[in-house]
């Protein structure tokens, strides 16, 4: 650990080296080991699959303005809604906290030089890139219209759209994700610096392990059910199709044993985050720290045991209807546990409102809706009604625009400084916050009623009675696209002008927050041990806040 | 619906599940209601009160504490159980079918849905049905997944190729209400669907009465049995036939060579006879060829009600003469069944 004088010095003797100009060649980029540098390629390449994904759903509500289908054709519609569905899911969500922000953190946090694999990790970044080329190939040739689920045997047999492409690029890109969730787990057995025990380590690390066991268990699964679509699209293998002998159902199942973990998968990391904002903006110990990181292993293991309820009107038997209703409910409780504790972790706090802390308090609100709605959706007889209506699409958004999305964009403000350096807009940092927050509500609570209207999804054309709140709903997407395309500008901005930031801009315990900014190559000068407990903000944490209030006062009258 | 609000927040209530959805649905509404005042109270609340007063303040540590824990797992749990309960019951109900629910035959393709009444009419993308009667759909696909969703009557099932799917729902008001196609089927799904109309018995019975039906299923289904397919050349004649005897089969435990039983219903008939070698029955050989695309689903539908038909006492408690009646699987004193049962021309009209 460094004293805070040694830091300041340090400070003073810039430029000093560290991991953005230790080399500037491609070369010193493509093949770096670097876990820091991974992650910066990574936050490119997830931002411009972002910003197709983004541009998909533009047209999506632009197309919803009016009850026919006259912007786009219905054919055109359903590859645009099933392209913003795979960009997003697999290429944006999945990777987005745990391959960006879990790749740069996580060894800074557990104090550690790298990841315990950094070649695996430079690898998992070329499968990806792999994965997201062949998915590219196939839209550009003329796309897929599956939807997302690739449901058969309309994906097997019926749909004369580049299937096999995007397919391919899902497969491989699914081995990214493995890769990522095993380095992880190495990494966090085997890497913790001296001291750094387990209920030592920031919650942060917690949920990506969590998060890290679901994509190593989860995702060979999604794998073996492309390859088999693959055998029955290609090979005429009777698997799914049951003109040949297969059955349609059976894709269901292996289709969500993959795919609802691969909510936690989306998830769990962003409940990381909102527990790091959480604590360090009210500069307060979180409160039940045990019980958060158990109900993120709770949500890992009981995640897998309900896949079913995306399937209650499947034809699936009502038994396992009702089992699976009843899991749900029961998968419900963590999450309700960490809502609980995160609002006990403001009391008798000492908060501000930055921008990450901004994000954080928009995230419970709007995760707080997305889960209740889960309850709706839960309930096996309102389902029935409200299955495969705008209800699921505005809840699911509700969970992944507003509790995933939310929470990355809090970790991208809260981080900044770190990874870059650089101090953004803080006006312009909360301008965006609350458009963010405003619009993305205008959009999908409308599409709440929508659904229990009994608007089915994936509709390019829909009666004239229910155009109103698609009005709302589109108006609203508006609002958010700008609230998201600001930050941007204004990071964008900070990166060449923005004021340098220091080590420690908050003054907060964090590992990561106790080297320089940004970090040097080996991220510590020295190996760090770790002496206090997690989100320890007094005396015990070692550092300096009466030097860094007499700083504050100097800067103040300067 | 004939929604006539500007902002329409509920579509009407048409069935007997309609008004327990809702309630469901307000309960839950309550009970989200209920649960994120307090905590966005609390955090308004503590943003102002604690809001930073000085930099880098240190306020004093709070770990935790395990009463609250529990009580904050136990309560949500409890709730928890009330909604998987209340669900559940709906639940049970939207999917077990009653004995006694009038038999209507769907069948989707892309992108229409066709509907076979027992009495041979056929309709379209429309669906007509009487007030205050139980009905029952027998569903299935020519192709790809479908799904029958009527948002008034707040159920709808996926049709599945393959396979039957059924839902029922008794109609409680006149009118005509939206059909959807629920389950993306490719490029015009959004075209897929309809409309319901629910009719005054007697308006139902005119409405039988006035249109031109074909042949019921029974009958079509004799024709092919006996004639079009040759199904009567060994599974009728007597004691020495050589394919399994089917009068009397229908909702039956049947035990099959390798000692297994299988209940004899829609699904087996349907199994047995696209892929007959999969199921044998006790003492026959398996001698049947499989008719697995020779037969288009609603052919299928009118074999497997065909036999049925021969099944009196079973789940088609029909009067007179199993082979000829028209088999309203139930009430089939109604005026429907009578006025409309008799001679049709030969030719199916609207296909």
């Amino acid at each position: 650990m460094q004293t805070q004088d040694a830091m300041n010095a340090e400070m003073a003797a810039k430029p000093a080296m560290n991991y953005l100009n230790n080399g500037s060649s491609l070369k010193s980029w493509l093949l770096t080991k670097d876990h820091k540098r991974i992650a910066l390629m990574y936050l490119i390449s997830v931002s411009v699959f972002f910003f197709m994904g983004g541009l998909y759903a533009a047209a999506i509500r632009l197309e919803l303005l009016t009850p026919s289908s006259d912007l786009l054709e219905s054919g055109t519609y359903n590859k645009v809604f099933t392209q913003h569905g795979i960009l997003m899911i697999f290429f944006f969500l999945i990777p987005s906290i745990p391959a960006i922000l879990g790749n740069f953190l996580l060894p800074l946090m557990i104090g550690a030089k790298d990841l315990a694999l950094p070649r695996i990790n430079l690898l998992s970044l070329y499968i990806y890139w792999v994965g997201g080329a062949f998915t590219l190939f196939g839209l550009m040739q003329g796309g897929v219209d599956t939807g997302w689920t690739f449901y058969t045997p309309y994906s097997t047999t019926f749909s004369n759209s580049y299937v096999m492409a995007v397919g391919l690029g899902i497969f491989i890109n699914g081995f990214s994700s493995i890769l990522t969730g095993l380095n992880f787990i190495v990494t966090i057995h085997t890497m913790r610096a001296p001291g750094m025990t387990w209920f030592r380590l920031p919650l942060f690390v917690w949920a990506h392990y969590a998060t890290s066991l679901v994509m190593i268990l989860g995702t060979p699964v999604v794998a073996i059910t492309i390859l088999m679509l693959a055998l029955e699209r290609v090979g005429r293998v009777g698997i799914f199709d049951p003109s040949i002998g297969g059955d349609p159902i059976l894709f269901q199942h292996l289709f969500w044993f993959y795919s609802h973990p691969a909510v936690y998968i989306m998830i769990l990391p962003g409940m990381g985050v909102i527990s790091e904002l959480i604590s360090n903006f009210s500069r307060k110990k979180i409160f039940g720290y045990e019980f958060i990181a158990f109900s993120s292993i709770a949500i890992a293991v009981f995640g897998f045991l309900v896949w079913g309820h995306h399937m209650f009107v499947s034809g699936q038997s009502v038994y396992a209807g009702l089992v699976f209703s009843f899991l749900t409910m029961v998968v419900a409780v963590p999450s309700a546990i960490k809502m609980f504790n995160w609002t006990a972790t403001l009391f008798k706090g000492s908060i501000t409102f930055d921008t990450p802390m901004l994000y954080a308090l928009g995230f419970m609100g709007l995760f707080l809706i997305g889960g209740l709605t889960g309850l709706f959706l839960g309930s096996v007889g309102l389902t029935v009604h409200l299955t495969d209506t705008y209800f699921v699409v505005a809840h699911f958004h509700y969970v992944m625009v507003g509790g995933q999305v939310i929470a990355y964009l809090g970790g991208i403000h809260y981080w900044w400084p770190k990874m870059t350096g650089r101090m953004y807009s803080e006006f312009w940092g909360k301008i965006s916050a609350m458009l963010v927050f405003v619009g993305f509500n205008l959009t999908f609570f409308p599409q709440f009623i929508l659904g229990y209207q009994g608007m089915p999804r994936r509709y390019a054309s829909y009666p004239e009675e229910l155009q109103v709140l698609n009005i709302f709903s589109t108006a609203g997407a508006s609002v958010l696209g700008v609230g998201l395309i600001m930050p941007v500008l204004y990071l964008g901005h900070s990166l060449l002008f923005g004021k340098k930031a220091g080590d420690n801009p908050w003054m907060l315990p964090g590992l990561e927050w106790r080297t320089s900014s940004p970090p040097p190559t080996e991220n510590f000068e020295t190996m760090p041990v770790v002496t206090w407990e997690a989100y320890e903000f007094g005396e015990e944490s070692g550092l300096d806040l009466e030097e860094a209030r007499r700083r504050e006062t100097a800067a103040a009258l300067a | 619906m004939q929604n006539t609000s500007w902002i329409p927040l509920f579509p009407e209530q048409a069935s007997t599940f309609a008004w327990q959805v809702d309630a469901l649905y307000f309960y839950l509404i309550f009970v989200s209601v209920a649960f994120s005042i307090p905590i966005i109270a609390a955090i308004f609340f503590f943003s102002m009160k604690y809001r930073a007063k000085e930099k880098y303040a240190t306020p004093d540590e709070i770990h935790g504490s395990m009463v609250l824990e529990t009580v904050w797992s136990i309560i949500p749990f409890v709730i928890s159980m009330t909604i998987f309960l209340g669900g559940a019951i709906i639940y049970f109900q939207q999917y077990t079918p009653p004995d006694d629910a009038m038999e209507i035959y769907v069948v989707g393709k892309q992108w229409m849905w066709k509907v076979q009444h027992e009495t041979g009419q056929r309709e379209i993308n429309e669906l007509h049905v009487p007030v205050g009667r139980k009905i029952k759909l027998t569903m299935t696909t020519e192709d790809v997944l479908h799904d029958f969703s009527i948002p008034a009557f707040r159920t709808k099932a996926d049709v599945v190729p393959g396979r039957y799917t059924y839902m029922w729902f008794e109609a409680t008001k006149p009118g005509k209400y939206h059909l959807y196609c629920a389950e993306y089927c490719g490029l015009n799904h959004s075209g897929m669907g309809g409309w319901v109309y629910v009719m005054e018995q007697r308006d139902f019975d005119n409405w039988l009465s006035g249109n031109v039906s074909g042949q019921t299923p029974v009958e079509a289904g004799k024709d092919l049995f006996q004639n079009k397919l040759g199904c009567a050349s060994c599974h009728a004649g007597g004691a020495g036939q050589r394919g399994a005897k089917l009068e009397g089969i229908f909702n039956t435990d049947v035990k099959l060579v390798g000692g297994q039983t299988v209940k004899a219903d829609d699904q087996y008939l349907r199994n047995s006879i696209l892929n007959p070698a999969s199921q044998v029955v006790e003492g026959y050989q398996p001698i049947m060829p499989t008719f697995k695309g020779q037969v288009t689903e609603e052919q299928l539908n009118s074999l497997v009600a065909y036999i049925k038909s021969l099944s009196p006492g079973a789940a088609a408690p029909a009067a007179g003469a199993p082979t000829t009646a028209p088999a309203m699987s139930a009430n089939t004193n109604s005026a429907a069944a009578n006025k409309t049962a008799p001679t049709k021309p030969a030719a199916n009209s609207n296909k």
